[in-house]
């Protein structure tokens, strides 16, 4: 371990390992001080981003933060880093590479930025944002291009779609219809129509699939569904040949918290490649869909590194964007504010991780959406998430999750609402995903100027979608 | 595609979707925002929810309550090691140790009974001596150690708790993290053996106490009496408890 010093206002600090320096250098949130790795002043904080400025990017291929030998995530990360990929930043420290991405950034060179992906590892990405304001995660995130498809597209510049989250505390199929169809009339469920099952099992996965599937049948929606059940429970109804359209798996940043989840590299390749078999996508063949969030592996407790090192949040997080890019997926979010204030306290700390989330996903080339909601022990309000989902709207976020009035009777959180989802749309001139979009027309659900209409009780298109209710 | 009227015309067909579900569906819209009476619902319920966790764990209301649900025993007060509500919510593991210099009384009992803040205060002076009283009435032929009141409590802090008192098992009950429609909703944790690093497969729970809405006392307390029986026939609590097949009434979680 290499030992990193900074002198700053005639006081030296010390950095006994790359793993501690990262921890020390990240802006203060409750989780890495539970775990017990953040920085103890601001002055040290500080000292730590000095000296993470001047590590060369090359490093982080050769000293690792979780080691090679004990993780399978590290093996994957650093067995499949493009070293073409990385060759126009090689020679760059952390800092610089800070500058060069704002440079381009400002100049909209979205080829040079986004050719970077498969060049950077998580390590990488969670430095340099490390070094960011807001607005540089903003203003480098917004041109990070990914583009996804399957039946429609994710990511496209101008877009902001969204996940429908029908969620119901039974899984009760009247009230889980009731709940896409006022998302749907509200313009919401282009991302993908996805529904937290109740209960995990193979014939409740099963007969979700079914009724959604016969709901995007029905209307012709241009888009996908997903029971986000465990992946070997989705592997169960794919052997009962349960219309499949998205693969689901929660996902962390270590092997062990990966185990903790109850998956392995392996597993998942298998569920995505059957997935894949089935040949259901229009306009694209991505097939899989992550769920991430920090603190996810220290509840786990799965967050130590090399030398049984805790490693903060944020870079955990990080590495959990390399499990989900291995499966080519066609979304990707993390759930910013779910976890707890023992993770993030309050509106300030979900708001930066929400918007470091999604640059560095972005970075490392995954369709990056966010989850921006709240339960009520955390600090945050409505008046938090919206600033999250407007500058989440301004760095060009591929998605966020939508659920009826805000309230997922089911889970028992607070994320946004379809209404919040029109409203980012409108503030900042976004549009739903061109499939959808076009699709909203044809049910004379958008207005010619571009909105979704508000609907009167006896307009056609309302009474065609209500007929389902009944 | 045509566009079927299925529904006559005249019904409201929002109503259709309100009656299908409790999620907040068909609120209507103000522009692309919420009506004024739709967001102020919503607030209003962030509100309770807010100031359930926030609000201050009150002895004297407790001891009142208690003593007016017919509870006539000693009460004893602990405090985590977590000396205030933020840290509280940022540290779980000081809320599951006893703070420096805590002194119990060490004795022997088949039972002791935990009363904690937890996420919601609220329930434990809305539903704790309630439910409290109509377990004892349940508990003949136990010997049940004094209850203990404790502030900035997790589910794990009854393990120093029932350790020190020198209990068989340690019942935990404790304010559960309000949801927007349930701010008062209490929860029981069961562990026999207490002892400071027992893990969560080690207890069982019943949840959401909270008549009317929820479980009631009495059904709440008929559950957990057997369920108490049957961890001292097994000597032990947890998964192995559930998988013995105790039967549990419906929604008793």
């Amino acid at each position: 371990m290499t030992t990193r010093r900074t002198t700053l206002g005639g006081h030296t600090h010390e950095f006994g390992s790359l793993t501690e320096l990262m921890a020390r250098a990240t802006p203060h949130r409750s989780g890495d001080v539970l775990a017990g790795c953040a920085a103890s002043s601001e002055a040290e904080r500080v000292a730590a981003q000095l000296a993470l400025a001047e590590v060369p990017l090359a490093t982080f291929l050769e000293e690792q933060v979780v080691g090679y030998d004990e993780d399978d995530v590290t093996r994957l990360i650093l067995d499949t880093h493009d070293a073409a990929a990385f060759a126009p930043v090689s020679g760059l420290t952390v800092g610089a590479f800070r500058e060069w991405l704002l440079d381009r950034a400002a100049a909209g060179d979205e080829v040079a930025i986004s050719g970077l992906a498969r060049g950077l590892t998580p390590e990488m990405v969670a430095a340099v944002s490390k070094l960011m304001r807001n607005a540089d995660l903003v203003a480098v995130a917004r041109r990070a291009r990914v583009v996804t498809g399957l039946r429609s597209t994710i990511g496209l510049p101008g877009r902001l779609a969204s996940r429908l989250q029908p969620n119901h505390p039974t899984d009760d199929a009247v009230g889980v219809t009731a709940s896409i169809l006022d998302g749907l009339l509200h313009g919401s469920g282009d991302a993908v129509i996805g529904i937290n099952p109740a209960t995990d099992s193979p014939a409740q996965t099963i007969a979700l699939l079914q009724l959604v599937d016969e709901v995007i049948a029905r209307y012709e929606i241009p888009t996908q569904s997903c029971v986000l059940a465990h992946v070997t429970t989705t592997l169960r109804a794919l052997e009962q040949g349960a219309p499949v359209d998205l693969v689901f798996q929660s996902v962390a940043g270590t092997q062990g918290g990966n185990e903790g989840f109850g998956v392995t590299l392996d597993l998942l390749a298998e569920a995505v490649g059957a997935t894949r078999e089935l040949g259901r996508g229009v306009v694209g063949r991505n097939v899989s869909y992550f769920e991430t969030g920090q603190g996810s592996a220290l509840s786990a407790g799965a967050h130590l590194g090399v030398g049984g090192l805790p490693v903060d949040q944020q870079t955990l997080e990080c590495r959990a964007y390399a499990v989900a890019r291995h499966f080519d997926p066609l979304l990707v979010n993390t759930v910013v504010g779910f976890i707890g204030p023992e993770y993030l306290y309050d509106g300030k700390q979900v708001v930066r991780a929400g918007l470091e989330d999604h640059l560095c996903g972005k970075l490392l080339g995954l369709p990056m959406g966010v989850d921006v909601c709240y339960t009520n022990h955390t600090d945050v309000d409505g008046d938090d998430t919206d600033t999250l989902t407007l500058l989440l709207g301004a760095a060009g976020c591929s998605f966020v999750i939508a659920v009826p009035g805000s309230d997922d009777v089911m889970l028992h959180y607070q994320s946004l609402s379809f209404q919040d989802v029109l409203t980012a749309r409108q503030v900042l001139g976004l549009r739903p995903a061109p499939e959808f979009e076009a699709w909203l027309t044809r049910m004379d659900l958008l207005g010619d100027d571009g909105r979704v209409r508000e609907l009167t009780p006896d307009a056609p298109a309302a009474r065609a979608l209500l007929a389902a209710a009944r | 595609m045509s566009v079927p009227a299925d529904v006559p015309m005249g019904d409201d067909p929002w109503s259709v979707l309100r009656g299908a579900t409790r999620a907040r569906v068909a609120l209507g819209r103000a522009g692309d925002g919420l009506p004024t009476a739709r967001w102020l619902e919503f607030r209003a319920a962030h509100a309770a929810a807010r100031d359930a966790v926030h609000t201050a764990l009150d002895a004297g209301l407790l001891r009142r309550a208690m003593a007016g649900a017919g509870v006539d025993r000693e009460l004893l007060e602990v405090h985590s090691a977590a000396p205030d509500r933020a840290t509280y919510l940022q540290r779980p593991d000081l809320g599951r140790r006893l703070a420096d210099g805590t002194e119990l009384p060490a004795g022997e009992c088949d039972l002791a009974v935990v009363v904690g803040d937890g996420l919601s205060p609220r329930a434990v002076h809305d539903h704790a001596a309630g439910l409290v009283a109509a377990l004892l009435e349940r508990l003949a032929g136990w010997s049940v150690g004094p209850l203990v009141l404790a502030h900035q409590a997790r589910v794990a802090l009854g393990d120093p708790v029932g350790e020190a008192l020198g209990a068989r098992i340690v019942v935990v009950v404790i304010g559960e993290r309000p949801g927007l429609s349930s701010a008062d909703s209490l929860g029981i944790y069961l562990t026999h053996g207490p002892r400071t690093g027992r893990a969560d497969s080690e207890r069982n729970c019943i949840s959401n106490v909270r008549p009317p809405h929820g479980l009631g006392y009495a059904q709440a307390a008929d559950t957990l009496a057997a369920l108490l029986t049957a961890s001292r026939e097994l000597g032990a609590s947890g998964v192995v408890l559930k998988d013995e097949g105790v039967a549990l009434p419906p929604g008793a979680g």
